[in-house]
């Protein structure tokens, strides 16, 4: 916020004298007005240059620098660096600063390259080739050196380069379509209008030679406001001010459609344009195992201070008396001396805590972030997950969210596109109650027309014939199809793959083409439309020609679309078609009822329906029609709102003909998935915008409902009947007998619920009436949490999002996952903790929104059940080692103190202190993270159930992380005193035997350190070793390589008088302890105590109250029949035998 | 805000081109390596009770004679220890602890009678202890330095900051300097044998080989070690002796090869102790070279203790400990009693775990079977 501020004052300082004034003026093609005009402060305007990166190579480095000390843990240990470099510290600053070095460094250069990318992109986009007019001739430049006030010119699917007005369009009636789907995701063609005076240029001279001034607003985001005037100068007369609207404006990062080209100038640009004021960076969102991971920061930094603070207590408390203070053979100077006690005792805190700061790791942190980085990779690599049709696999657009995978409790899905397959076929269609039924096309040839049509009733009737041939034509005339040849769309691969010049329809819905294709099929065949004349070739191989007249188009409010034709016997016919909900209500004449009763039963066998309706139009009510329309057309204000009034009115008094019937196949393996996920213990939500018997009839073919789930409903009709109060009440009453009937036996029976979205909107009102405004919701939440299933239909986006948020906030507040297809799931994608999108059909919003997006929606059950089981168990192990094995290394420091005078003498010496945490123990457990796998993905997958055992973030819960504290605790106790008694009062020392010279010589405080952290190493390794379920030779290797890299390590560290250093306290130390017999016995002693009570609690804990996984491990060995696993088995084991 | 906020992806790695032109050529198909689709063969161990059972009982017959072995050899070792801090009024150091002073020229000497029930064979120990004292107390252990020991000449007159405030005295460089130096244990003992027949007969000591060969010959050097003929009081000219020492650091002892940096009750006292109490080495009493007689027979000995080293200021004792050794080094009972401890319990775990596999064995089996 502030930094937004900051730049705009410094922008407008830079601007000079400039004042900030509420409108812009921009010159159309940069022509000054003519003198006497209204004189403009000249603004200056940013340049057509996008940046969506943060750093420029000046201030990388400071920038970067300050956002990482933002982050509290970096803070903290600069912190720490900072008091070791300023009072005198127990460690060097080098111990600290180092790992700060590395981790800062690594993260720097990770930063650095995203934003390369960054840069990159931007790069790509800003030089773009863009057409822009000048001095009447189109010129050629690049996107960013676009200016406000420039002529561009668009040509078809060319997206707009920023915010433009409309000039003039290749359409007469200077129109031009636009998808918007990158930027609101709605995939619907718009329809942009030019001012009526700037409309008629054609050419770029003509272009070129308008004189005019844009006023308009400075840029703000709302997508859907412009507010601003044209004034246009001609030679003589008074200039010709129009107003402009956002119907005028169109925006950066659109399309055009089904124009040819545009004229069109610049008005915002860069920076300013309404799409880079929108684009909000995506709100961070952070695992269940992060939030955890943050908590147990707390409770060690808690546990840090009180150490600090006990110790220094104690220190004073100890050294009461100056013979302890300060004994004859320990002076100190005379500065510390003079120091103030309080300073001295805030030192002396300061001091402990730089001891034991490394309770909490830096390098866990860095390990972390590697593993989530580096992991992600194994879904993108996933083969199984890959898609032969699409020719992608797995793409993992986040990798902060991986173990959140593992821990989903809440699935919503999306139907259309993400259950099934978004690929419409057309079924059936019924005229009157007759059913017609297409034969099935083979090889994509289509079957003789006339035997394709079923005869059911052939009682001859010229009523009847003629509503037949009104529904077809009604299908072949009502959409807003276009016929592609081949080469034009595909080029020409295709057309040659496919042996003969053919077309074929494309259209925003899929319904539509699926439609058109049926009727084709049944043997009327769309052509063309040509010059506003529609062709249809009919059964008979007669063309017809039909005039369009108006085309309504489809909205999501209204849903229903209508054109209106002049056949060519001059007849005015409007024909419309849409949900039979919007259209039965409208119908005066027709055979309702057997339609009616048609179109429920193919909505209960999971069909989409339409139904078909028609109205004659005499001459005068065409006109009158005529005339309200184009008035809604041309109005300046409120002009959506208008057409929808003419709509309405023009939309009635309509003869049903018919209704249509278009499937959506299921996805390949939905059910499969469905199922699994129930067994896994999740939640399964279907939220969808279809209506209710299709969505209820794709979620039984999807075994989302079960033949034993009982359905509880929720919908529009109940509430009409009963009160929403009464209705909830009753299913909650139901819903609660049923468990304290079945007791503990909860899942004998499972509810479904159906919901609509009229209902849930008025759950969710916060209620007017007595009932507290939460009542509802909490009854509906208690009602939901005991359903296996819900279904949502009727759902608006938003709505969608809704309820994601609903479960989100509710008690227990579980993990959701979104997965939908399309730009209307994108709100929930974002919503819910994980949100995955299906590179599907309806675009790419999805999947650019999703934090992973996947080919299908089977992929999903691997997603979860293995990758998310992985990645939760690796990173829950990764955390609660780390702790663990930083709680082994600090405790036995916190124990010597007793035993030095609370001097702060650290055990250990500075190179093992700065590297335990870099390089003795970092390698074992970052692969661990990577390549654990304590069950066979073959048992992840077949057996669900195992996903329950990780649920709820169960293996990092607090029980789990004090177990693991205790036994860092324990460790460390058994570390410190085993070698305190080899030590105390005992002559502990190396036989001199093994050397040459007979001698025996007595260790000191060095070697007791490197002894404890001998052990220490060994104990933490052999510890992970342990864990270990899934030894590959890379396991191996890092485990037995990083132990022999500590011992080489001490060895070359012990052996040779390192001269950059001021002290030679480790020279031979280590290898002097070797030499000792003690000290092999009792660093054999000690690692096999340290591991005993976790060994012991493994084996107790599996032998008396084994998990699901553990059982699934156990019973491998019985399961190894399939030849590659023992494949692998052999394998292995002759690799271990080398 | 605006600028930070317009990003296409904040933190993570992954950058979505978009805009015209932006249509990304995406990966082909996944390559199908063991690695990249997690299928690395594998050795997948459990940790059951069947498996950890032979493991236990492998623990528990290994330890427990390991630890009977040390056990038995660590009683073997014969120790003796006397207390000559002079704390009792009834004990012959009395005196000389009370009447301490850093400046008294004479000596102060007290003669301990103890006797010897038993034997001592082969080489004998001799060592001093100290309690109470914290030579690990951080500002003791790092007052010192290092290259000034190894017989750096800058350092030898320039010593290390570190060494404060004992690194220099009346403006001249302290050689050796720091706390640790500068406190050095000064007590002489001798050890004398009173023979039945009447005669004291003195035990020779030998002070050479009591340190670290490696401190004594690499880490440790006197400056100008290089040169052929070195004069130590030439060397250390300039530098003045440690303030509580009565003697400079040249005149340690009369040998060449164990005077200056390189002696060896200098070396042992430099490498401080883990603990506040602690023992360093002395002397070793050699075995007579003949091998029939012990070296120290049973019987009535004096030690006679030049007292210089004060420890009651700070409620110190001082111990001189005889010790002979066995392969595993000094008397130490914790380890063999830890081995033998650890033993038993993994031997004892090892028969519960038994009986629970087959108590919990047996019901996971009944209970697939009802499954």
């Amino acid at each position: 916020m502030d930094f937004s501020l900051l730049r705009n004052i410094i922008s407008r300082y830079c601007v000079g004298e400039e004042i900030w004034v509420d409108s812009r003026t921009v010159y159309i093609g940069h022509k000054e007005p003519p003198p006497g005009a209204e004189a403009y402060i000249p603004q200056r305007y940013p340049d057509n240059r996008i940046v969506s990166s943060k750093y420029t190579f000046w201030n990388f480095i400071p920038k970067n620098l300050f956002e990482q000390f933002r982050r509290i843990a970096n803070f903290y240990f600069l912190v720490i660096f900072l008091v070791q470099l300023i009072i005198d510290t127990p460690t060097s600053p080098v111990t600290s600063g180092l790992p700060l070095f590395f981790v800062i460094t690594v993260t720097a250069i990770k930063q650095g390259y995203e934003d390369w990318l960054r840069h990159k992109a931007d790069c790509s986009i800003n030089e773009c080739p863009v057409d822009v007019v000048q001095q009447g001739k189109v010129v050629r430049t690049q996107s960013h050196k676009l200016r406000v006030g420039d002529i561009v010119v668009v040509r078809e699917d060319e997206t707009f380069p920023c915010d433009l007005i409309l000039l003039s369009s290749s359409r007469h009636d200077g129109t031009c379509y636009v998808t918007t789907t990158s930027l609101d995701g709605e995939s619907s063609h718009k329809t942009y209008y030019a001012v009526p005076d700037t409309m008629a240029f054609r050419t770029e001279r003509e272009v070129d030679s308008l004189h005019a001034t844009i006023e308009c607003e400075q840029p703000q985001p709302d997508l859907y406001k412009f507010v601003g005037r044209i004034n246009i100068y001609t030679d003589k007369e008074e200039p010709v001010a129009r107003t402009l609207g956002a119907e005028n404006l169109l925006l950066r990062g659109a399309t055009l459609k089904n124009t040819q080209h545009i004229y069109a100038v610049a008005v915002y640009t860069g920076m300013e344009t309404k799409m880079a004021l929108n684009y909000q960076s995506k709100s961070q969102k952070r695992s269940a195992v992060e939030k955890s991971m943050n908590a147990f920061l707390i409770v060690y930094l808690c546990i840090l201070i009180s150490k600090a603070v006990i110790n220094t207590v104690l220190k004073y408390a100890w050294q009461w008396s100056p013979d302890r203070d300060e004994p004859w053979y320990n002076h100190r100077t005379e500065n510390e001396r003079q120091r103030h006690v309080v300073i001295r005792a805030f030192t002396d805190f300061l001091a402990f805590m730089v001891l034991f700061n490394y309770i909490i790791p830096v390098s866990m942190y860095v390990t972390v972030e590697m593993q989530k980085f580096l992991g992600s990779y194994f879904i993108t690599w996933d083969e199984e997950m890959f898609d032969e049709e699409l020719g992608e696999g797995a793409q993992v657009n986040t990798s902060d969210l991986n173990e959140e995978l593992g821990q989903v409790e809440y699935v919503f899905t999306d139907k259309t596109g993400t259950l099934t397959e978004n690929n419409m076929e057309f079924i059936e269609c019924c005229v009157d109650g007759n059913v017609y039924i297409p034969h099935a096309i083979c090889n994509g040839q289509i079957l003789s027309a006339a035997s394709s049509i079923d005869m059911i009733d052939s009682s001859p009737g010229g009523y009847r014939r003629e509503h037949e041939d009104l529904f077809f034509r009604a299908l072949c005339l009502c959409h807003t199809v276009q016929v592609k040849e081949e080469e034009t769309v595909d080029g020409i691969k295709r057309g040659i793959h496919q042996g003969r010049p053919t077309s074929f329809y494309i259209s925003s819905s899929p319904d539509e083409v699926a439609l058109v294709e049926g009727m084709k099929r049944l043997g009327y065949t769309y052509l063309r439309l040509k010059d506003n004349y529609m062709e249809i070739l009919n059964k008979d191989d007669e063309i017809e020609r039909f005039e369009l007249l108006h085309v309504l188009n489809f909205d999501s409010v209204r849903r229903r679309m209508s054109v209106i034709v002049r056949s060519s016997s001059g007849e005015y016919l409007l024909f419309c078609k849409g949900a039979d909900s919007s259209i039965f209500p409208r119908v005066v004449s027709g055979k309702v009822e057997q339609v009616k009763a048609r179109v429920e039963q193919n909505a209960v066998e999971g069909l989409r329906t339409l139904c078909v309706a028609y109205r004659r139009l005499s001459q005068s009510e065409y006109e009158e029609a005529c005339h309200q329309l184009t008035e809604a057309k041309l109005a300046l204000q409120d002009r959506e709102q208008r057409l929808a009034q003419a709509y309405d009115i023009i939309e009635r008094d309509f003869v049903l003909l018919g209704a249509t019937a278009v499937e959506d196949r299921l996805q390949e393996k939905a059910a499969d998935t469905i199922e699994s996920l129930h067994k896994a213990g999740m939640k399964v939500w279907v939220l969808t915008g279809d209506k209710m018997e299709t969505a209820a009839a794709t979620c039984y073919a999807s075994k989302l409902f079960r033949r034993s789930t009982q359905i509880l409903e929720l919908t529009k009709k109940r509430t009409e009947e009963q009160s929403l109060h009464d209705v909830l009440f009753e299913l909650n009453r139901t819903v609660l007998r049923q468990r304290s009937i079945s007791g503990l036996s909860v899942d004998c029976l499972d509810f479904g619920l159906i919901i609509d979205g009229a209902t849930l909107s008025a759950v969710l009102k916060p209620n007017q009436e007595r009932a507290n405004p939460s009542n509802y919701r909490e009854i509906f939440l208690e009602i939901c949490r005991n359903c296996s299933a819900v279904l949502c239909c009727r759902m608006a986006p938003l709505q969608k999002a809704q309820i994601v948020k609903l479960i989100k906030a509710s008690k227990e507040h579980p993990i959701t996952l979104a997965i939908g297809d399309g730009a209307n799931d994108v709100s929930m994608i974002l919503e819910a903790h994980v949100g995955i999108g299906i590179m599907g059909k309806e675009g790419r919003q999805a999947a650019r929104n999703s934090d992973y997006a996947i080919p299908k929606f089977k992929h999903l059950k691997k997603m979860l059940l293995v990758h998310g089981h992985y990645y939760y168990i690796r990173i829950a192990e990764l955390v609660q080692y780390f702790f663990y094995k930083n709680v082994c290394f600090i405790f036995p420091q916190f124990l010597y103190q007793f035993f030095c005078g609370f001097s702060q003498q650290p055990l250990y010496d500075t190179a093992y202190l700065t590297l335990y945490n870099i390089s003795f123990t970092s390698l074992p457990i970052l692969l661990y993270s990577l390549v654990e796998q304590h069950v066979t993905m073959e048992t992840l997958k077949r057996e669900p159930s195992l996903y329950r055992d990780i649920a709820k973030n169960s293996l990092l819960r607090w029980p789990v992380f004090l177990y693991w504290t205790c036994l860092g605790v324990f460790d460390a106790v058994i570390f410190f005193f085993g070698a305190y008694f080899l030590f105390d009062n005992t002559t502990f020392t190396s036989n001199g035997q093994l050397m040459t010279t007979n001698t025996q010589m007595m260790f000191g405080n060095w070697t007791f350190g490197t002894l404890v952290f001998t052990v220490l190493v060994f104990t933490v390794t052999l510890k992970l070793a342990l864990d270990t379920h899934h030894w590959t030779w890379i396991n191996h290797f890092v485990i037995w390589g990083s132990l022999l890299f500590y011992v080489i390590f001490s060895l070359l560290w012990g052996g040779i008088i390192w001269p950059f250093l001021n002290y030679q306290r480790m020279y031979y130390v280590f290898m002097q302890m070797l030499s000792s017999g003690p000290a092999w016995l009792s660093i054999i002693l000690l690692i096999t105590v340290s591991l005993l009570p976790d060994v012991i609690k493994k084996v107790l804990c599996r032998a008396v109250c084994p998990t699901a996984t553990e059982r699934a491990q156990s019973t491998r060995p019985c399961l190894t029949v399939e030849p590659s696993t023992i494949f692998m088995l052999s394998q292995s084991s002759s690799r271990m035998s080398f | 805000m605006m600028a930070s906020s317009y990003n296409a992806k904040d933190e993570d790695g992954h950058i979505t081109v978009t805009g015209p032109g932006g249509g990304t050529l995406r990966s082909k198909k996944p390559e199908n390596t063991a690695f990249k689709q997690q299928r690395l063969p594998a050795w997948q161990p459990i940790l059951t009770a069947g498996t950890v059972l032979p493991a236990f009982f492998i623990i528990g017959l290994i330890f427990i004679p390991i630890g009977i072995g040390l056990y038995v050899t660590s009683n073997n070792i014969k120790e003796f220890e006397v207390d000559y801090t002079g704390v009792d009024m009834s004990s012959p150091c009395f005196n000389c602890s009370q009447n301490f002073s850093w400046n008294s020229t004479t000596p102060c000497t007290c003669t301990i009678p103890f006797f010897l029930e038993q034997p001592y064979e082969s080489n004998v120990f001799m060592y001093y202890g100290l309690s109470n004292f914290y030579q690990n107390h951080r500002r003791y252990v790092k007052s010192r330095d290092d290259s000034q020991l190894n017989g750096d000449m800058t350092s030898l007159k320039e010593p290390s900051k570190e060494c404060e405030p004992y690194a220099y005295h009346d403006n001249k460089p302290i050689a050796p300097c720091g706390a640790i130096a500068n406190s050095m244990f000064n007590d002489t003992l001798e050890l004398f044998y009173n023979d039945p027949n009447g005669t004291k007969v003195q035990i020779p000591l030998t002070n050479i080989g009591i340190a670290w060969w490696t401190d004594k010959h690499v880490k440790f050097k006197n400056p100008g070690a290089g040169e052929a003929n070195q004069n130590l009081t030439a060397v250390f000219q300039g530098t003045t002796k440690p303030l509580n020492w009565r003697r400079p650091v040249y005149e340690l002892d009369a040998a060449a090869n164990n005077n200056g940096f390189i002696n060896e009750d200098f070396i042992v006292w430099m490498r401080t102790a883990a603990l506040p109490t602690f023992r360093k080495l002395y002397r070793i009493i050699k075995s007579p070279s003949n091998g029939m007689m012990p070296t120290m027979p049973r019987g009535n000995y004096t030690l006679e203790v030049v007292y210089n080293y004060p420890v009651r200021s700070f409620e110190g004792r001082k111990r001189m400990i005889l010790s002979t050794i066995s392969w595993m080094g000094g008397k130490n009972p914790f380890l063999g009693i830890a081995y033998i401890t650890v033993g038993s319990v993994c031997f004892f775990l090892g028969v519960v775990l038994l009986i629970i596999h087959h108590k919990c064995g047996n019901r996971n089996n009944s209970a697939d079977i009802s499954n």
